[in-house]
C-alpha cells in the first residue's frame, strides 16, 4: 500500500482508478480521462496534488540564499505574492528539480516542488543553506487542490464561501494568503487560467466537496499529463533531469543571465555550455499520421544523429498525437518518429500546442 | 465488475470470439481489457487476408496511457476488419462486445473454437488478477 493523501477515501468512493505515483496511491481518472481533459479546457476540473511537497523558507538571508539555489532570480520578484518557475541545479548545471517559489512576506518564500523529488530536494536545500541564517520547514501539514479551466476561478471563490470573496484581485502567477491557514495562488499545470489552493489537511475533503458541489469536476493524473503537454510544460523525471540542462530542455527561458555577478548554482557550467553551443534542444512534435507518440520512440532528422521523444501522448483538444523530443540543434521542420518498426511523419514545432483552450498551431 | 457475456469465448490475453454461421469468428477485446486500457484513441487493424497463427500478435490498440498487443486466438485467415475503429476507436470503449469488434478470422481448423476457454473460466481468471 501506497501513501494516502487526506482525499483518498473521496477519490475511491468516486470510483477513481487508482495507481502508484511515486509511492502514492493517486487517481489516475475518474472514468474517462479524456473527458476529463475536455472538462478542464471548456469548464473547470480539480485535481488532488497533495503528493506535491510546499516548503516555507523564513530568515533574514532567504533572498540571497534563493538567488544562489535557484537558476531563475527572485530578485525579479518585486511584489508581494508574486510567484516564479525555475529550476534548481547543481554544480554541473543539472536540472535537480524544477519548482514554483512564492514571494509570501518579507523574509518568507514558498517552495512548491516534486513529489518524486522530495527526499533529494530536501537534503540539497538543507546543505545549501548551512552558509546562512534561516529556517526550513516542509509543510506537511497543509495539502493542495489545483482548480483548473476557463470556469475554475468563479466556482473555486462560489466553494470557498466568505473565505472566496476577495480572490479577484489576485492577478495571474500571484498567490494571496487568504487568513493564516488558506493561500490561493492563480498559477497551474494545465495552460487554463485557475488556482492551486493550500489549505490545512484537515480542511481538504470539506473543500473537495464544496467544489463537487459547485459544480466542479475530478481529474486524474491521466488528463493532468495530457493538459500539461499540450500546454507546453514539461515534466520532470521525463523531459529533464540530472543528466541534461535547462538549455537542452527547452527552458533557457527560466534561466536569468543577468546580473552577471549573481552566482548560482550551476552557473559555471551553464555559462561554458552556452558559450560552446548547445548540442541538444527540446522541441514539439506532432504526428501527421494515425498513430500515438510515446516516450524513447527514436525521432530521425535527414542527416543528423538519431534523438528521442521525452513525453509522447495523444492531445484530446487537436485529435492528433504531440510530444516533446530532444533532438539536435538545427532548422529542420519535419521529421520522421520510428513507431513499431515504421517511420512515420511529425512536424516540428516550438510548443504550447494548445493554451487557454485553443489550439496554438 | 467487468461484464463478461456468457455466450462468448476467451483467451488469456483478454480477447473475446464468437462463433459466426458461416464458420468464421469475431474477435475483439473483453470488457476487463478495455477497461484496463482507458479511452482508445488508435488501432492497428491487421490486413485482410493476412494469415496467422495462435498467439501471434495481429492488432494494435492504444489508449492515451499505453499501446497493447491483440493476439490471434486461432490459427487462420483474416477475412474482415473493422473500418470504423480507424475514425472511432472509442467503439471498443462504448460497445466491446458489439460495435466494438476488431476483425473476423476463418479458422484452419473448424473445430478449434470448441477448445477455447469459456465464460466462467475467464471471469475466474480476471478475478484472480484483481
Amino acid at each position: 500500500m501506497g501513501k494516502r493523501t487526506p482525499l483518498y477515501d473521496m477519490h475511491v468512493a468516486a470510483g477513481a482508478q487508482m495507481v502508484d505515483f511515486g509511492g502514492w496511491d493517486m487517481p489516475l481518472n475518474y472514468g474517462s480521462q479524456i473527458e476529463e481533459h475536455h472538462q478542464v479546457r471548456r469548464d473547470a476540473g480539480m485535481f488532488d496534488v497533495s503528493h506535491m511537497t510546499i516548503v516555507d523558507i523564513h530568515g533574514e538571508q532567504v533572498r540571497s540564499f534563493l538567488r544562489k539555489l535557484l537558476a531563475n532570480d527572485v530578485d525579479r520578484l518585486k511584489q508581494t505574492g508574486k510567484a516564479l518557475y525555475s529550476c534548481m541545479l547543481n554544480e554541473e548545471g543539472h536540472v535537480l528539480d524544477d519548482l514554483i517559489v512564492y514571494y509570501m512576506h518579507d523574509n518568507g518564500f514558498r517552495l512548491v516542488v516534486n513529489s518524486a523529488t522530495r527526499e533529494k530536494d530536501l537534503a540539497w536545500m538543507a546543505m545549501q543553506a548551512m552558509a546562512f541564517d534561516l529556517t526550513i520547514k516542509e509543510r506537511d501539514d497543509l495539502t493542495m487542490i489545483a482548480v483548473q479551466g476557463p470556469n475554475a476561478r468563479s466556482k473555486a471563490q462560489q466553494a470557498l464561501g466568505e473565505r472566496g470573496q476577495g480572490l479577484d484581485e489576485i492577478g495571474v502567477f500571484y498567490i494571496q494568503e487568504v487568513d493564516a491557514e488558506l493561500a490561493v495562488a492563480r498559477t497551474g499545470y494545465t495552460g487554463e487560467d485557475g488556482y492551486e489552493i493550500m489549505l490545512p489537511v484537515a480542511q481538504a475533503s470539506s473543500l473537495w466537496a464544496a467544489l463537487l458541489e459547485a459544480g466542479v469536476r475530478p481529474c486524474g493524473l491521466g488528463a493532468r499529463d495530457t493538459l500539461r503537454l499540450e500546454a507546453g510544460m514539461n515534466l520532470y523525471g521525463a523531459d529533464m533531469d540530472e543528466s541534461v540542462t535547462p538549455l537542452e530542455s527547452g527552458l533557457g527561458w527560466t534561466v536569468a543571465w543577468e546580473p552577471q555577478d549573481r552566482h548560482f548554482i550551476g552557473r559555471q557550467a551553464l555559462e561554458k555550455q552556452r558559450d560552446n553551443g548547445v548540442e541538444n534542444k527540446l522541441v514539439g512534435l506532432v504526428l501527421q499520421e494515425r498513430g500515438v507518440l510515446r516516450n524513447h520512440q527514436k525521432v530521425i532528422v535527414e542527416g543528423l544523429p538519431a534523438g528521442e521523444i521525452t513525453s509522447g501522448s495523444f492531445s484530446p483538444t487537436l485529435g492528433k498525437a504531440i510530444a516533446f523530443a530532444r533532438i539536435r540543434a538545427g532548422e529542420a521542420d519535419k521529421c520522421k518518429v520510428e513507431i513499431r518498426g515504421r517511420q512515420l511523419t511529425a512536424d516540428i514545432i516550438r510548443p504550447p500546442f494548445v493554451r487557454n483552450g485553443k489550439a496554438c498551431i | 465488475m467487468s461484464n463478461v457475456p456468457q455466450e462468448l469465448r476467451y483467451t488469456k490475453t483478454h480477447e473475446w470470439i464468437s462463433l459466426n454461421d458461416d464458420g468464421t469468428v469475431t474477435v475483439g477485446i473483453t470488457d476487463h481489457a478495455q477497461h484496463l486500457l482507458g479511452d482508445l484513441v488508435f488501432v492497428e487493424l491487421p490486413d485482410v487476408g493476412g494469415t496467422f497463427s495462435e498467439g501471434d500478435d495481429c492488432a494494435v490498440v492504444e489508449s492515451v496511457k499505453a499501446a497493447s498487443d491483440s493476439y490471434c486466438p486461432l490459427d487462420g485467415e483474416i477475412v474482415e476488419h473493422n473500418e470504423a475503429l480507424s475514425d472511432t476507436p472509442e467503439l471498443i470503449n462504448q460497445d466491446p462486445y458489439g460495435d466494438g469488434w476488431i476483425f473476423k478470422l476463418r479458422p484452419d481448423d473448424a473445430g478449434a473454437y470448441d477448445t477455447l476457454m469459456d465464460a466462467d473460466a475467464y471471469s475466474e481468471l480476471i478475478a484472480e488478477e484483481g
